[in-house]
């Protein structure tokens, strides 16, 4: 009864109990609108603005949109970037997460030993700044040093060493695979932990049944998962239409050679802050921003109503 | 017998791998240590006596703002979760506990900023940190970075606050304790494990931030060493002692702070994860 009188009184004094929410929501509320909904918002209603010559903001309604995927000036980058960040999605797909739940996979077997160890050296490049990584692979893969062509000798594949990142037909995919090793980390640890979280007793019926640690893996594990793999999918789809940094470090704001390894974000920089070609544009920039908000929008809408709901039948 | 051999092969699968993912880290490091012409002879040797120089490290510190921008990186870092837990925390406590109107959609509404990167409005922040004059201080990159990690926080916190017996709370209410007390405690004293999950999700990712400080503190004194490495290399391009000792001195801190915390680390990427 006492407890029940005591919450009762919070609620009976109304104005303490509106500064009392006021006191705990207040900062977090304010500072969370003030930079990160109302940039979100003012950046989307940025796009329908065209910025004339004298500075002043005409509105243009879809426009910025229309020349974006349009006029060739700005969709050849546009579909060229979009592009090559699909291929840099794809490549996370197909080489990162495989082998994140391959690694999750032996590390979660039963009776392992140095797990923890193995665990934590696998997940130290994640640790990293991608600045640091980048210049690190930029300095191996460098033909001034020659040691990835020392390596690839020792095992006989000397003759295939090229300077890959300055190629044109692999910048793209060197540095897609430099941050594969990089990233390699977190679906590894994100599938790891609900590998663990299966109980062991399924997996011994199993057993018991006649399979064996592969059919074990597959057939009880891996739809169990199945969860973890979509969230880690996500994540991966986030995180590669937002990405900016390796290619930055490694290509610089330009993205090269001849553009070949530009990408969303790196397009978006040099789009709204300008370099030595062009000056920034702050619409056309905000265009840009917008179009990736709706492509992240798209992925994640597809794991709430697709992959997430259907997935919730399989789960415990 | 097969087993010792599928055991043997589980081995070496993994202990390859840890190769691959150390090998990178491992040459800058060690090569770091070496005098130029050793770099380049012998890139795949650890140092010797004969081959043993400091020279890179020199010009690295000899420039002297290397320690500036760890210092930066450093407040940048910890106000970011200081912030982030305290804010986070009481905002989290209120939604929790509290079963005012418009709760839900509130709890919602802040849920966004979890899936929606934040960068994504960059060209407005800009403009909003310019007009508060907020360019270039150690100030507008915490602020952007709270309000980047409040939303994971405030869902990390309340689940645990969901989790913390009811009882406590009645208990403290019964000894006349009032509403602020409560929180700050009975509830925050018990969230400490909870917040070392978030202060991992926050750190690691403002730490490595290029960014927000290349967007809004470029120049200056007020880089922080993310940044201000990405600058330094740019500079130095040729002067392999230097490019190496510098990417050393931006490894090994975080390297060590890892090696002794990679337990926590982990657990805490770990607890609040997967949901």
């Amino acid at each position: 009864m006492a407890q029940q009188k005591e919450v009762r009184i919070v609620g009976v004094n109304r104005n303490a109990y509106l500064i009392m929410l006021a006191f705990f929501l207040a900062p977090a509320v304010t500072i969370y609108t003030v930079f990160s909904i109302y940039p979100l918002v003012a950046t989307i209603l940025n796009s329908l603005y065209l910025k004339q010559p004298d500075g002043s903001l005409v509105f243009n309604g879809l426009g910025n949109f229309k020349t974006l995927l349009t006029d060739t000036t700005w969709s050849v980058p546009f579909w060229n970037a979009f592009r090559n960040n699909c291929w840099f999605f794809l490549i996370h797909m197909c080489v990162q997460n495989p082998i994140g739940l391959a690694l999750a996979a032996l590390l979660s077997l039963p009776r392992l030993r140095l797990a923890a160890t193995y665990r934590t050296l696998i997940f130290m490049p994640t640790m990293l700044s991608v600045v640091i990584i980048g210049f690190t692979w930029q300095l191996i893969l460098s033909p001034l040093w020659g040691i990835a062509k020392m390596l690839l000798a020792s095992v006989g594949l000397g003759s295939f060493f090229m300077p890959w990142l300055g190629v044109e037909s692999t910048a793209l995919l060197t540095t897609s695979l430099i941050s594969v090793w990089q990233f390699v980390g977190i679906p590894m640890i994100l599938i790891y932990t609900a590998l663990l979280a299966i109980p062991d007793e399924l997996i011994d019926a199993a057993t018991v049944d006649g399979l064996n640690q592969f059919q074990a893996f597959f057939w009880i594990k891996l739809p169990l998962i199945l969860p973890a793999l979509g969230l880690v999918s996500v994540l991966t789809f986030v995180n590669n239409f937002n990405a900016f940094d390796l290619i930055y470090a490694m290509k610089g704001a330009l993205a090269g050679p001849n553009y070949s390894s530009d990408i969303m974000g790196t397009l978006f920089y040099r789009t709204f802050f300008g370099n030595q070609l062009q000056l920034g544009d702050r619409s056309m920039g905000s265009t840009i921003a917008t179009m990736m908000f709706l492509i992240i929008l798209i992925g994640i809408s597809i794991y709430l109503f697709l992959i997430q709901r259907r997935m919730q039948r399989y789960s415990f | 017998m097969r087993k010792t051999i599928s055991f043997l092969a589980v081995h070496s699968v993994l202990s390859l791998y840890t190769l691959l993912a150390l090998v990178p880290i491992v040459l800058v490091i060690m090569n770091s240590f070496k005098a130029r012409k050793a770099i380049f002879g012998s890139p795949l040797q650890p140092p010797s006596f004969s081959t043993f120089s400091l020279v890179g490290y020199k010009s690295v510190f000899s420039d002297g703002r290397i320690l500036n921008y760890y210092s930066n990186s450093i407040i940048v870092t910890v106000g970011t979760i200081f912030f982030t837990l305290l804010f986070g925390g009481m905002a989290a406590w209120a939604l929790s506990e509290y079963k005012f109107r418009w709760n839900t959609l509130l709890a919602l509404y802040l849920s966004i900023g979890i899936m929606v990167p934040i960068r994504l409005g960059s060209v407005a922040i800009i403009q909003l940190i310019s007009s508060l004059n907020l360019i270039n201080t150690l100030t507008a990159l915490t602020l952007v970075y709270v309000a980047q990690n409040l939303p994971l926080g405030i869902f990390i916190l309340s689940e645990f606050i969901n989790q913390i017996p009811k009882d406590l709370r009645e208990a403290g209410r019964c000894d006349g304790l009032s509403e602020y007390n409560i929180f700050f405690f009975i509830i925050l004293p018990l969230l400490r494990p909870a917040m070392a999950t978030v202060a991992v999700f926050v750190m690691i990712p403002v730490w490595n931030d290029l960014w927000f400080p290349l967007l809004l503190a470029p120049t200056g004194d007020k880089q922080t060493i993310t940044l201000g490495v990405q600058q330094f290399l740019g500079q130095y391009i040729t002067d392999w002692n230097a490019v190496l000792a510098a990417l050393s001195t931006a490894i090994v801190p975080v390297l060590i702070f890892y090696i002794i915390f990679s337990r926590q680390l982990i657990r805490g990427l770990t607890s609040g994860a997967v949901k």
